[in-house]
């Protein structure tokens, strides 16, 4: 027997209205598909969200699955926080540089460290040639750490500090400065990104092998608990994994797989999920299309909380509720007519704050040609103000929801990230994942297709392969030159010459003998840093103990 | 009469390989022979891969900043190797007053942000010495 399934709605408004319109005015020519190379379609409708449940999709905001928010008022109680990341040359240029972002009205700090701070170099390494203080500040000990935040209250602000495989080194320096200037770290709070997952996947800056490098996030993981209670141990970072290329469902799978492996590596360690979990926090990219992203953020709570609640068996709420930072995408600037990325960094800063984000850093114009200039810093703080208090848009709490096509978006991505996590628990988890090269080959397959996509103009990127422009003027941009790297070398022979080296080498031993066992690795860091034992140092003693991560290189 | 043969490599501390692999999947669906030697290359590790793989470009992605240091470190090991007559290209963020002083130091092709591949291809077979064959 034959089924005769009734004609919906939407069939119907098909064939009678749209047809017949497509037949005199046709669409445009062109693929109608999302940056990610996801078809649109040209309309959504209650027949697409057939079964919609509004108290099991959405609920309200601050209820379970926060889909809507985690916060009842959205930003009628709280502003997001408008967290700058800067840094570059010596700690006291940076230094200054925030101290002009927390007079231009920025409400957080976030520090951007060199490559050889990020790889656990000091500046007298051979691979640090050319790299010290130019991508970020170098931070080589604790007499630098003291120079960057000198002035700055560490009690009085909340501090996020990208740093990844060195993470907790930097962070035992943070501490320590913090306990110098009196501050408790029972009430300190700030962010470290302490991401590695994301580093093996997507940005490189690794330094020990996978399992090593796990064990050093749990060990901040039990440490935090007890000690600094406020801090947010990790950022569990997409950014990096969609500016590598990976479309906006790949973002958000890789991200919250990631997450659950953070999750489950501190069960697995012994810790209690409800101790560590409120403490974990994400960060994503926003990027240009629009209602893409807003989805993205939205079913990134909605999975967030199920995941918790359900997978884990998470009973404290705040474990549920999954909070993040945003960046505007770095790889959607254009060197060509600079002037056009304020306004992709304005939608893009839009689509965030639409999709509920709590803290936002914006970016400069002038990013696809060096690090940013005070004035274009300015200007893009300027655009998340503007945002805030002139759009309109901060009096509503999540304007968008019930919007049909958000709604079915929302959905997609859902099931879009629910398939990864299938696929990657099947591999025995993300580190598995990992060795198997599986997320970095999927990300690099649709880096390629968007490059391809470009090339035949089937994306245009306005300046770049459209709308281009000849003879464009030069722009000013800030140059950083080699006086930092000289600074930091002379620096880093005084200190070898002051310090107490005898203190440093006792400190760095017993740090490799923790490595060695299995005590948490904080207090002897904690040790060797009070001591001025240097980034290297401390990366070089674990070295020694547990090798170095070599990616085999694939294309 | 054989392929080109291009070395694609990532010098200095930066991961950022994005770039570096598009680059290299593009060549090698131009019909080019690509060698990508993964990450954190010193100018001896490029020049030694350019010399066992007998190549004929060598290309690097450099986005640190560090492009002054590399660069001219790398084109001098190749003429001391007399690899002269390798075409080495870069491509990356470089700042305008950069890209003479580069060119002086013997890297011939310099490709900024928004670069079509296919340009850098052009660049590729319109440059390269004259013993193999433009795909």
């Amino acid at each position: 027997m034959k089924t005769v399934t009734a004609e919906t709605d939407k069939q119907r408004w098909e064939r009678e209205t749209l047809e017949p319109s497509l037949k005199k005015a046709p669409e445009r020519p062109v693929a109608f598909t999302t940056i990610s190379g996801r078809a649109v379609d040209r309309l959504t409708t209650p027949d697409d969200l057939e079964g919609f449940d509004y108290a099991r999709e959405l609920n309200n905001p601050g209820e379970y699955p926060y889909t809507r928010g985690i916060h009842p008022t959205g930003y009628r109680g709280k502003l997001w926080t408008m967290r700058q990341f800067a840094g570059f040359g010596t700690p006291e240029e940076t230094n200054e540089r925030y101290k002009t972002l927390l007079k231009a009205g920025g409400t957080g700090l976030s520090v951007a460290f060199d490559l050889p701070t990020l790889m656990g170099r000091d500046p007298d390494h051979e691979l640090s040639l050319g790299e010290t203080g130019k991508c970020g500040v170098s931070v080589m000990s604790l007499a630098d750490m003291e120079r960057l935040f000198e002035g700055i209250s560490l009690g009085g602000i909340t501090t996020s500090m990208t740093i990844n495989s060195p993470a907790p080194m930097i962070f035992a320096m943070y501490l320590v400065v913090a306990e110098k200037q009196g501050a408790d770290w029972k009430k300190l709070s700030g962010t470290i990104q302490n991401d590695i997952l994301k580093e093996f996947i997507a940005q490189k800056e690794y330094i020990f092998p996978p399992r090593e490098s796990m064990r050093l996030i749990t060990d901040i993981f039990a440490f935090c608990t007890k000690e600094v209670p406020k801090w947010n141990t990790i950022s569990v970072s997409g950014y990096h994994i969609r500016e590598a290329g990976s479309t906006s469902v790949q973002e958000l799978a890789f991200t919250l797989r990631d997450g659950i492996e953070y999750v489950q590596y501190g069960v697995d360690a012994g810790l209690d999920v409800d101790d560590f979990a409120p403490q974990i926090s994400f960060f994503f990219n926003s990027h240009s299309d629009f209602f893409e992203e807003i989805a993205k953020f939205r079913a990134a709570r909605k999975i967030w909380a199920d995941v918790m609640r359900n997978r884990f068996g998470a009973k404290n709420e705040r474990s549920w509720k999954l909070r993040f930072h945003t960046q505007t995408a770095g790889v959607s600037l254009t060197a060509q007519q600079p002037y056009n990325n304020v306004v992709r960094t304005a939608l893009q800063a839009l689509a965030a704050v639409l999709g509920g984000t709590n803290s936002l850093h914006t970016n400069s114009l002038d990013e696809a040609l060096a690090l940013p200039t005070a004035e274009a810093a300015t200007l893009a703080l300027r655009t998340q103000q503007i945002i805030a208090v002139e759009s309109g848009v901060t009096n509503v709490v999540d304007p968008l929801g019930g919007s049909y096509f958000i709604e079915k978006l929302t959905l997609d991505m859902e099931r879009g990230a629910r398939k990864y996590f299938d696929t990657i628990d099947r591999m025995g988890g993300m580190v598995e994942a990992i060795e198997q090269g599986y997320p970095q080959r999927e990300i690099a397959e649709a880096s390629y297709r968007f490059q391809q996509a470009v090339e035949r103009r089937e994306k245009i990127i306005v300046g770049v392969n459209d709308y281009v422009q000849e003879d464009e003027p030069p722009y000013p941009i800030l140059y950083i030159d080699e006086t930092a790297a000289e600074m930091q070398i002379k620096r880093l022979a005084e200190l070898k010459q002051t310090r107490d080296n005898a203190q440093v080498a006792r400190t760095l031993e017993a740090l490799r003998q923790t490595a060695r066992g299995t005590a948490n690795t904080m207090p002897a860091l904690l040790d060797c840093v009070r001591a001025y034992a240097t980034v290297g140092e401390m990366c070089d003693a674990l070295r020694e103990v547990w090798g170095e991560y070599v990616e085999v290189p694939s294309i | 009469m054989r392929k080109i043969r291009v070395v694609i490599a990532k010098p200095g501390l930066d991961g950022h390989d994005r770039g570096a692999k598009v680059i290299a999947r593009a060549l090698r669906d131009a019909g080019m022979e690509v060698i990508y030697t993964g990450l954190r290359q010193t100018p001896e590790q490029i020049v030694g891969a350019a010399l066992q793989e007998d190549a004929d470009v060598i290309g690097l992605s450099i986005l640190s900043g560090a492009h002054m240091h590399i660069c001219p470190r790398v084109t001098a090991l190749l003429r001391e190797k007399g690899l002269d007559d390798v075409l080495m290209v870069i491509g990356g963020i470089i700042p305008d007053v950069d890209i003479p002083k580069l060119k002086a130091a013997g890297v011939r092709g310099i490709f900024l942000p928004g670069t079509p591949m296919q340009a850098i291809i052009d660049f590729i077979n319109g440059n390269v010495r004259s013993r193999v064959e433009q795909v």
